[in-house]
């Protein structure tokens, strides 16, 4: 035993990094459970208007959003300053929106599919020609409940 | 004196460090992020069976110009006066049967609640803005009249209790309760408001 050579009194002892894999799994498995893959990235410049008197759109498993806007600084040279309609991740015309609508619908299960709510983030630079357009796809497969999603504030604040 | 056997105690000291950078890494990225606005429900596509007449003194036209301009029951009309011009088109209660209203029983104005309805009307040019505001008053204007009657029978807010009544942590014992209460005050001033097709000229 002698071979050994004894340790010197006073030295701190090694801390035991045992458990660190443990910390690093605790870590990993909360993100994986936490994390939610984004929806989607805007396409389109989405100011919201104010509006005082709204309700909250719970339960986001039942709602399906339709973004309007005009396309972003980047997409300019390519698409223009019109307003466009964006679904899921890219630019749509308005033929499109019934067929998005019945697609996500089918994605959703069988018993929400009768209480789903059609989220209306619209800029508030649009014109109600494109809206009423998107209104009456909307209609044709019979998605009626509409949210058109506000900020909460004065509404008169959206004239200036 | 013997040695004490097994490992050393961990050095517990940069467990707060890890806790800390954990709480503000939390603090950082979470956000509380509910989406809200105005609930609008679109008329079904199929018109309906039969033709119903309606009076015109029970229609309250709102028509919106491509300038944001506001054409009420045929006037002229700033968009701040809409809410009051709504309520008092809302509760007239020109046949006496409607005995919460308290409005002025004009014969040339909506017959009770039940039969008052609301047209929209926009231009095609119409900016969202302005529409989503007419909306927000008109919505407003329901709610200020349900709030009112809500108050008086229930003691508090209409839409205090619809909140409450759609917010799915509530307990479903409460909820039941308020579902009674909510659908008795919207049965008082149910939402007609109507969205024709735009025009386009």
């Amino acid at each position: 035993m002698a071979k050994f050579a004894k340790k010197k009194d006073g030295d701190l002892p090694a801390v035991s990094t045992a458990s660190l894999p443990d910390i690093v799994f605790m870590l990993l498995f909360f993100f994986m459970t936490v994390t939610t893959m984004k929806d989607s990235s805007l396409l389109v410049e989405n100011t919201l208007p104010n509006a005082s008197e709204i309700k909250k759109l719970e339960k986001k498993d039942r709602v399906i959003y339709i973004y309007v806007g005009k396309p972003t600084q980047e997409y300019q040279k390519v698409f223009g300053t019109e307003p466009k309609i964006q679904l899921n991740d890219k630019f749509a015309n308005v033929d499109e929106v019934g067929s998005y609508i019945l697609a996500e619908r089918a994605k959703k299960p069988q018993e929400l599919q009768n209480v789903l709510t059609t989220a209306l983030k619209v800029d508030k630079d649009a014109n109600m020609g494109l809206i009423a357009d998107i209104k009456q796809e909307l209609r044709k497969v019979n998605a009626l409940k509409v949210n058109y999603t506000t900020y909460e504030g004065n509404a008169f604040n959206n004239l200036q | 004196m013997p040695r004490r056997k097994g490992a050393p105690e961990v050095n517990a000291g940069s467990m707060a460090d890890i806790a800390f950078l954990l709480l503000i890494f939390f603090l950082v990225t979470t956000t509380i992020e509910t989406d809200a606005g105005l609930d609008r429900m679109l008329p079904p596509m199929e018109p309906p069976e039969e033709d119903v007449v309606i009076k015109q003194k029970n229609i309250f036209t709102v028509n919106i110009n491509k300038n944001g301009q506001l054409l009420v029951e045929d006037e002229l009309m700033q968009l701040k006066d809409l809410r009051k011009a709504a309520i008092a088109f809302l509760e007239n209660g020109a046949d006496g049967t409607c005995n919460y209203c308290q409005g002025r029983k004009d014969p040339a104005s909506s017959d009770n609640p039940s039969k008052a309805i609301i047209s929209l009307k926009n231009d095609r040019e119409t900016k969202y803005s302005t529409y989503i505001t007419v909306q927000n008053e008109l919505v407003g204007a329901y709610n200020d009249l349900r709030d009112r009657e809500a108050q008086r029978i229930f003691g508090r807010d209409f839409t205090e209790m619809e909140a409450e009544y759609l917010n799915p942590e509530t307990a479903s014992s409460i909820r039941d309760d308020l579902k009674d209460k909510v659908k008795r005050v919207q049965d008082m001033f149910p939402q007609k408001l109507s969205e024709a097709e735009t025009t386009s000229n």
